[in-house]
């Protein structure tokens, strides 16, 4: 790979921030508040979690994003393992760690 | 900065920074992944450490990478970042409502640096939705906090490229940290759904580029949402209940 260069990576990345800029100030530029119907502010309230979710099961079941075929994959006792820790302790650092001591293992020493 | 001080002393800051802090080591991972990915994409480590620090929004840096290392035109590069960060358009519209008695520039100072996790966390302290005092230190909180924890690992990523193993699939220990937090969300019936929805639906359509199939889960846990609401509605009003 090659470094890319100096002036069009930063105006690139400069333009990447303004972006980030742009969707985070969306609805927090105008200066009237931006009417939403009430019926959609509560049907948005599981926006986050649909995102979140949404992020996290393809990582878990899809490989090259095809459906897992196989069992033998770290990443589905790993995900089991952090779930049943959270049925036990529900945390975000508990499962965490429960599910990286069983994944590291299996990937690194079985490979799967 | 003497006016900065009376703010670190707020006991709803100190809230803000505690509640984001029980995250930290799924973000860290998170973080540190991101940061190695982008010194390994061909940027160099100023720009890494450039996007790093201005960009701010993961899942955005590691959808552009390979776009800029493939030499896309700049538009194309803005676009499919635009198009991963819709979900913040949204984000912005519930932001609102906490934010707006600051003035604008403030606001958006605010809100360039509010990310998925400030919201989530936002809301299971203050699950009402309303404008209630004391929410503007907590969000500025959560802010800071979220933003040293996400870029010291990051910054640490960039410089530890070389050393880390793809192999060791460090991506998944924040992949692991998101799912307990999943977990704490699920409170009820109708965010079960949600998440059931948004998970079928994220899957089916993670073929769409540009990652749209997060947005497209979003809309659709959205619509069910709103569908078991007039369900619900309908049934009590069926059984004459009020």
């Amino acid at each position: 790979m090659t470094t890319l260069e100096g002036g069009w990576g930063a105006l690139a990345i400069v333009g990447l921030a303004l972006v980030t800029v742009v969707s985070r100030g969306f609805f927090l530029f105008p200066e009237r508040e931006v009417k939403i119907p009430h019926w959609l502010q509560r049907g948005l309230k599981v926006a986050p979690l649909a995102a979140l979710t949404a992020v996290v099961v393809p990582e878990i079941v899809l490989t090259q994003g095809q459906l897992l075929t196989t069992w033998q994959d770290a990443r589905l006792p790993a995900s089991a393992a952090a779930t049943l820790w959270y049925a036990w302790r529900p945390g975000v650092l508990g499962p965490l760690l429960a599910g990286v001591a069983v994944f590291l293992p299996l990937r690194l020493l079985l490979g799967w | 900065m003497p006016a900065l001080s009376p703010l670190f002393h707020d006991p709803r800051f100190r809230r803000g920074c505690r509640d984001m802090i029980e995250f930290a080591p799924g973000i860290a991972a998170w973080g540190l992944v991101t940061g190695v990915a982008m010194a390994k994409s061909g940027l160099s480590p100023a720009l890494a450490v450039l996007m790093s620090l201005i960009v701010y929004s993961g899942s955005a840096q590691l959808a552009s990478l390979p776009l800029l290392a493939a030499g896309a035109p700049l538009g194309v590069v803005w676009a499919a970042a635009m198009c991963v960060n819709l979900r913040f358009v949204i984000f912005s519209a519930q932001w609102r409502a906490h934010l707006g008695a600051l003035p604008r520039g403030r606001r958006l100072a605010l809100g360039y640096v509010l990310a998925d996790l400030n919201l989530i966390v936002f809301q299971r302290a203050w699950p009402g939705g309303r404008s209630e005092p004391g929410q503007v230190p907590y969000i500025v909180g959560g802010a800071l906090t979220l933003w040293l924890v996400w870029q010291l690992p990051s910054l640490l990523g960039i410089a530890l490229a070389e050393v880390i193993p793809a192999r060791w699939g460090l991506g998944f220990a924040g992949t692991l940290a998101m799912l307990g937090l999943t977990y704490g969300l699920l409170t009820d019936r109708a965010t079960w759904v949600a998440a059931l929805v948004a998970a079928t639906a994220a899957v089916a359509a993670f073929a769409l580029p540009l990652k749209l199939n997060i947005v497209v889960a979003i809309a659709a846990a959205v619509a069910a949402g709103l569908l078991i609401e007039q369900a619900d509605a309908a049934r009590r009003r069926l059984r004459g209940e009020p």
